[in-house]
């Protein structure tokens, strides 16, 4: 059970730079972008075969990223220059992904398991004492089967943090209060002599940036790049984006994009706990992930309307009984 | 500061529906000047003010600013020069950010966006001192959500982030007709204050006959898309209502067909 957990908390962190890209396009833009599914694995796949070809797994993990930006780029080109509705546009990009992916992997399925990735080098780096130190901490708890390493989790968590910061610290400056105010009010921030086009296209981009990067982790993560591996992402960002917001509100910036990376670990505890029922198999995920996204927005507005109810009830019962009283 | 030469603008042009929206306008403003402009719906004063700003191509014609021609300068680059306030209050704000996260975004108007801090503590000093100018409290709610304002609030911090850049052409569109009585006097006041103050070159649309002759120094009348009447000077302020519905309807041969010009 821990070690399933510990897993699941070790992809949500990575899957939360993927949700903070979505984030980016869905609430800071209002851009429901749905290239995300085909450039999730535009990342995997360029990471994956630089990774083959000897580039070093950092940088190839970076290109993994300039890959979304420009996927993104297009994306943005398309709506705002060829005035493509939103929509339409991220999927006929999503599309035209799903053969480019292709054509990079060379094969549906590219194997990372006899590379070294970012996580092999970063086990060499990170020194096994500070992994007995944690384990054998949690020893005393009675825990039995422990992690391998605590590295991947600890440098990913950091790293999710920093790209936090920086999103924190991009959507608070000039170029990007004005990115914020096109899903605010496009008039207004055109009429204050910003030039809207340029600045969405800016937006898309550093969003599938941040998304591809995130398939580039995953990838070598998982030991694998496959074409298939981004069906329904765009769901798994929105239900990490809608469940953080839920439990952790988005009163500043800075709150809202910390719940969208717990957002995005609660949401593989979820499915890693749906999972251990034998009932579900892992086809199952994504269905399991559509009706957690209904719930989530559904069942807050269910509950509003009863609360209100409940009030008005409650309301007209004091009034009968205060007319009886009288009478 | 403002010539607008010649303008004519078609909708629909070859079909049923063709309507000549703006028929050979002309039009001079100088620094100061306060131009007021009335007239009857679909009279063109809306489409004058987007031929202006520069939402809308005009068919024919040219408009200048401060002599340089900027009829090809798309929307967000002619805003550089061209302040705008509408007439719907949620229209000049940002409802989901802050109040001065809202005037930052207008402070960056006339310069390039950087990857800088929006809002420094230099500069939060500064949006306290404009909003003090306003007299409504907001200065102490820079962190408050626009959309929790109400709409005279929202109007009256449209109208200060449109103007505390300096633009040389201030366009007032219909901006205080979505208001009760009490806060549209606020803000003709305060756009009074704002104009006199900046000298800007202001054009104010307004159904409001009565506004239309205490604001400004200059009046034109406008009817299908033609400026039919103007007055300036004395001769504006000599000026009752009374004398512009006379003078429509002398022009025009007919009445002035619209009521929310004599009762708002």
């Amino acid at each position: 059970m821990f070690i399933s957990m510990f897993g699941a908390v070790e992809s949500g962190i990575i899957y939360a730079i993927m949700a903070l890209g979505v984030y980016l396009t869905f609430r800071v833009l209002d851009f429901p972008d749905l290239t995300v599914d085909g450039s999730f694995v535009t990342g995997a796949a360029v990471a994956a075969l630089a990774i083959i070809n000897g580039v070093p797994p950092i940088i190839a993990t970076i290109l993994a990223g300039i890959a979304g930006f420009l996927a993104g780029t297009l994306t943005g080109l398309l709506h705002t220059k060829g005035k493509v509705n939103a929509l339409l546009a991220g999927i006929l990009m999503m599309t035209a992904l799903y053969s480019i992916n292709l054509r990079i992997l060379g094969q549906p399925t590219l194997s990372l398991h006899t590379e070294a990735t970012i996580f092999d080098q970063l086990g060499n780096v990170w020194g096994a004492p500070i992994d007995n130190m944690l384990n054998s901490m949690l020893g005393i708890f009675g825990l039995e089967r422990l992690p391998s390493t605590w590295g991947i989790l600890i440098v990913m968590l950091l790293v999710t943090v920093i790209i936090k910061l920086i999103t924190d610290y991009f959507l608070k400056t000039e170029v990007g209060l004005a990115i914020r105010a096109i899903g605010d009010n496009k008039r207004m921030i055109r009429s204050l002599s910003a030039n809207t086009d340029n600045l969405t296209i800016l937006g898309v981009a550093l969003s599938n940036g941040l998304v591809a990067l995130s398939g580039g982790l995953i990838a070598q993560l998982g030991g694998f790049a496959d074409v298939g591996m981004g069906i329904g992402m765009i769901v798994i960002g929105l239900a990490s984006v809608i469940i953080g917001e839920a439990l952790f509100g988005t009163k500043t910036i800075a709150r809202a994009t910390l719940a969208v990376i717990g957002g995005a670990v609660i949401y593989r505890m979820i499915v890693t706990l749906a999972l251990r029922f034998d009932f579900f198999e892992t086809g199952d995920m994504k269905l399991i992930t559509a009706i957690i996204v209904i719930i989530a927005l559904i069942s807050p507005k269910i509950l509003k309307t009863q609360r209100e109810k409940k009030r008005r009830i409650e309301k007209r019962r004091a009034l009968e009984q205060e007319i009886k009283e009288v009478g | 500061m403002l010539d607008v030469k010649n303008i004519s603008i078609v909708f629909n042009e070859g079909t049923v529906d063709e309507k000549t929206a703006l028929n050979n306008i002309n039009l001079s403003l100088e620094k100061g000047d306060f131009v007021t402009v009335i007239g009857s719906n679909g009279a063109g004063k809306s489409t004058l003010m987007n031929v202006i700003a520069g939402q809308l191509y005009p068919d024919v014609g040219d408009v200048l600013i401060n002599g340089k021609q900027v009829i090809h300068l798309p929307e967000y680059r002619r805003s550089q020069f061209v302040g705008r306030v509408f007439q719907d209050p949620m229209a000049g704000t940002a409802p989901s950010m802050t109040i001065e996260e809202n005037l930052a975004m207008a402070y960056s108007r006339n310069k390039k966006r950087k990857l800088t801090f929006g809002v420094t503590k230099s500069r939060r000093k500064m949006f306290k001192e404009y909003l003090q100018t306003l007299n409504l409290g907001l200065e102490d709610r820079l962190t408050a959500k626009v959309g929790m304002l109400s709409g005279g609030e929202r109007q009256a911090l449209s109208l200060l982030m449109t103007t505390f850049t300096d633009p040389d052409i201030l366009l007032l569109d219909e901006h205080t007709a979505a208001l009760d009585p009490s806060r549209a006097e606020l803000i003709t006041g305060l756009t009074k204050k704002v104009v006199t103050d900046a000298g800007l070159a202001t054009l104010m649309v307004t159904h409001n006959m009565q506004q239309a002759l205490d604001l400004g120094n200059r009046l034109i009348m406008m009817d299908k898309g033609q400026i039919i009447f103007e007055a300036s000077g004395i001769d504006k302020q000599r000026l009752t209502v009374e004398d512009l519905l006379h003078e429509f309807q002398r022009i025009r041969g007919e009445q002035f067909e619209d009521d929310r010009v004599v009762l708002g």
